[in-house]
């Protein structure tokens, strides 16, 4: 049972990461050329790390989006799945689909949404190359914190009476995780690294791009593996997880 | 209404394998994301998939 859930993962995220991919080639891959050309043109600057000095070609990057994110929505898309068997039955979700999607949500605001409010991703050329391991320690332990940030959230809204009225769970949910990991961005250092001269529309879209990508990844991932979880569900002539009849399949 | 009252919870012993595989596809995405060459590819895997690391939003150069 548990395996069944975990291959759905895989081949779900594979799907989602192929869509974000898409996405991202589409609305970021435009953006990360412009950074590109603008390093390239900047070559006076020695210390920087020129993308067009490397071994593998820009085209061959190109397609290389599409591996990264189809690698990265695969192992996404597993870890996914363990979390949605842990979870299953245990949390205040009544169907598979609710928990599916609802997870989906708040692991893209805890592990996407707060680390892009505190350490925005940036295109090529930006990063200073001496910063990235200090760079890349805040940025994970933001990422992590406010996953378990969210996990406290989701325990403070499970262990609530459910004749609280309507408003309690939510509002507490949300004060708990706005409390922790908001504490915790608070207590980071910033990081400001984007020279004064880089022009600003190029980073905001890159940013924008970058944002949608993860924000596919996740819904393409809850949504899809919700469908999955509920079909199989009804081809095994098992009721769906709230006991409700589903709907006749012609 | 008890919530999720009909779906049995899988027990700790079901999961944990899968939690160890878990480890698995963390390591998977440290190989994406944060790679900085320490493994021995190189830098190729790097370089290859270099614009999806900055596009999923991974702190890089
Ligand atoms: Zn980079």
């Amino acid at each position: 049972m548990v395996w069944t859930l975990v291959r759905r993962g895989l081949v779900v995220g594979a799907i989602a990461g192929l869509l974000a991919g898409v996405f991202a080639f589409v609305f970021g891959e435009p953006r990360v050329q412009d950074a590109i050309d603008i390093e390239n043109a900047a070559s006076a600057h020695a210390s920087l790390a020129h993308v067009g000095d490397w071994v593998v070609s820009r085209d061959e990057q190109r397609g290389g989006l599409f591996l990264a994110t189809a690698l990265y929505g695969i192992a996404a898309g597993g870890l996914f799945s363990i979390a949605f068997a842990a979870l299953r039955g245990r949390g205040s979700q009544r169907t598979d689909w609710e928990l599916s999607t609802r997870l989906a949500g708040a692991i893209f605001v805890a592990i996407v949404v707060v680390p892009f409010l505190k350490y925005p991703p940036n295109p090529p050329a930006v990063g200073d190359p001496e910063t990235i391991g200090e760079r890349t320690a805040y940025y994970l332990i933001l990422l992590v914190g406010s996953a378990l940030a969210m996990f406290a959230a989701a325990r403070v809204m499970w262990s609530m009476r459910s004749d609280a009225p309507p408003w309690a769970r939510p509002l507490a949910g949300a004060g708990t995780f706005i409390v922790v990991a908001g504490g915790l961005a608070l207590a980071l250092p910033a990081i400001q690294e984007v020279p004064r001269d880089f022009p600003a529309p190029l980073i905001w879209e890159f940013r924008l791009s970058s944002l949608g990508t993860q924000a596919v990844l996740w819904a393409a991932l809850g949504v899809g593996f919700g469908i999955a979880t509920v079909r199989a569900a009804a081809a095994h002539g098992r009721a769906p997880a709230r006991g409700e009849r589903s709907v006749a399949a012609p | 209404m008890d919530p999720a009252a009909n779906v049995q919870p899988f027990p700790l012993r079901q999961l944990l394998p899968a939690l160890l595989l878990g480890v698995l596809f963390m390591l998977a995405i440290y190989l994406v994301q944060y790679d900085q060459g320490v493994s021995q590819t190189g830098s190729l895997l790097h370089e290859l998939m270099h614009d999806g690391r900055h596009l999923l939003g991974v702190p890089c150069h």
